[in-house]
């Protein structure tokens, strides 16, 4: 546990995450005066109006026939929203990380394709850069101790240590590990700290805490524990706190984030 | 009315659009290119840039732009380095085992000193103006803007800083001389003090002193 929040840590950053089903935001939201709840991009505009720090657009279509709407999502983000965003999901190759990065995508999120073949990474980190790159990891408690890499939201274990494989991303050119607790994700009642703590401290680069958030406590909780980055999705969405909200309570808690309206 | 042109200057980075979109977003008439003399015709140019300092020096050289470049700037007319293309500005950077820049700004580049803290340094951080400038003006003081970077520049001359930011120490994240400006961070992807900030540059290209 850290001495002092903050302490050897820079700006913590809040970032609003959206699931996209062939180019439609899924999941609901309470923005009360919002034309198009399922537009992503006009979703996107008020979570940056509201002082969201960076946006991850996660896409989970199911068919291949319509992954090419992620890339037109992109080109619409970048027309008219005006802060870092992430595209994830889907993500294959090289060239399908190039398709969104030159359609206004700032980095990429890559999960099962990288455990398929690890070199993905290296082969990213070489063509964008290591700042365009995150691994996501989805990570489940092991009943003998420890965290194994899940795939397939969560029904496949890949026979790897969450903590080696994040390891292994950082030294491959991973820029962020975008780190998800199945065990934690969708409970509401906080994030893995024992998971979060250790990958902060295995790895050299940004970590981003996902999985279980449901109060704002919850928030400096992980952030306590070393996280750069919080992912925000349902709380978000189901209109329980506004980014502001989050914000004012982080800076409360004695945690450097980007004031809201800053 | 049609907005000044400002030409992107397109030597193979990869955020070419993202500027783009937001210099039309402020009224420009924006237009991503490496050819060396629509450069040289432009109203104002701006070199973006995410990636490593020796091959983006390279790619500048093989394109032919980099004594357009400078010519441009002894001509006074506005010229904006971000990010990668604000470390190109500088006179050489240690970046891979070194390269010389542009040399329109005295100093080198160098990389972060920032303690403990991770890199790279990626994140909102608080710029808190060093003088008054064209560029900066009617912004906040400190303002908030994204920064991805693991180099910064290191001035020669504290006279040629405009503002500072903080990342386990102090480093420079505007510089400028004459109508030469350099920014650390990305403005494109700063929300409304991006945007603001990028105003202020078209202004410039407009004629206007900002």
């Amino acid at each position: 546990m850290s001495s002092a929040d903050g302490d050897g840590q820079g700006t913590r950053r809040v970032i609003a995450c959206l699931d996209i089903d062939a180019g439609r935001v899924v999941k609901g939201t309470n923005f009360v005066d919002i034309r198009d709840a399922g537009d992503p991009v006009e979703l996107a505009g008020r979570y940056d109006a509201e002082g969201a720090d960076e946006l991850v657009f996660l896409d989970i279509t199911a068919t291949h026939e319509q992954r090419g709407t992620v890339a037109e999502l992109a080109r619409r983000t970048a027309d008219d929203v005006f802060i870092p965003f992430t595209i994830g999901g889907g993500i294959r190759s090289v060239d399908d990380a190039q398709a969104v990065l030159d359609a206004g995508a700032d980095t990429v999120s890559v999960n099962s394709a990288a455990i398929a073949r690890p070199e993905l990474v290296d082969e990213m980190a070489e063509r964008f850069g290591s700042q365009c790159v995150v691994v996501a990891i989805d990570a489940r408690g092991r009943e003998d101790g420890g965290w194994e890499v899940y795939t397939a939201g969560g029904r496949k274990p890949e026979g790897m240590d969450s903590l080696a494989w994040a390891q292994e991303a950082a030294d491959r050119g991973a820029g962020e590990i975008l780190l998800t607790s199945m065990d934690s994700d969708g409970t509401a009642e906080g994030y893995d700290l024992a998971l979060t703590g250790a990958v902060c401290e295995s790895v050299p680069v940004p970590v981003i805490a996902s999985g279980g958030a449901g109060e704002l406590d919850h928030l400096v909780d992980v952030l306590r524990v070393g996280a750069d980055a919080v992912l925000c999705a349902s709380i978000f969405h189901y209109g329980r706190f506004t980014v502001a909200e989050v914000k004012e309570h982080l800076m409360a808690a004695g945690i450097a984030v980007r004031p809201p309206g800053a | 009315m049609a907005g000044p042109l400002v030409a992107i200057v397109d030597y193979g980075s990869g955020n070419r659009r993202s500027v783009q979109t937001a210099l039309e977003h402020v009224g420009a008439e924006a237009r991503v290119t490496g050819d060396p003399g629509e450069i040289a015709s432009a109203a104002g140019v701006v070199i973006p840039g995410v990636g490593a300092f020796p091959a983006a020096m390279e790619a500048l050289e093989v394109r032919g732009l980099t004594e357009p470049l400078r010519l441009l700037a002894d001509q006074g007319r506005p010229l904006l380095g971000a990010c990668l293309g604000m470390q190109l500005l500088f006179e050489r950077s240690s970046e891979q085992g070194g390269a010389e820049g542009l040399g329109l700004l005295e100093g080198t580049v160098e990389r972060l000193d920032c303690g403990p803290l991770k890199l790279p340094h990626i994140g909102w951080g608080e710029v808190a103006w060093a003088q008054p400038s064209p560029l900066t003006r009617g912004l906040p003081d400190p303002a908030f803007f994204y920064h991805v970077h693991s180099y910064a520049p290191v001035v020669a001359s504290e006279d040629e800083v405009l503002g500072w930011s903080d990342y386990g120490g102090r480093f420079v994240s505007v510089a400028g001389r004459g109508n030469v400006f350099g920014v650390q961070f990305h403005p494109e992807k700063s929300s409304r003090n991006g945007l603001a900030m990028l105003a202020n540059f078209v202004a410039l290209c407009s004629g206007g002193d900002g």
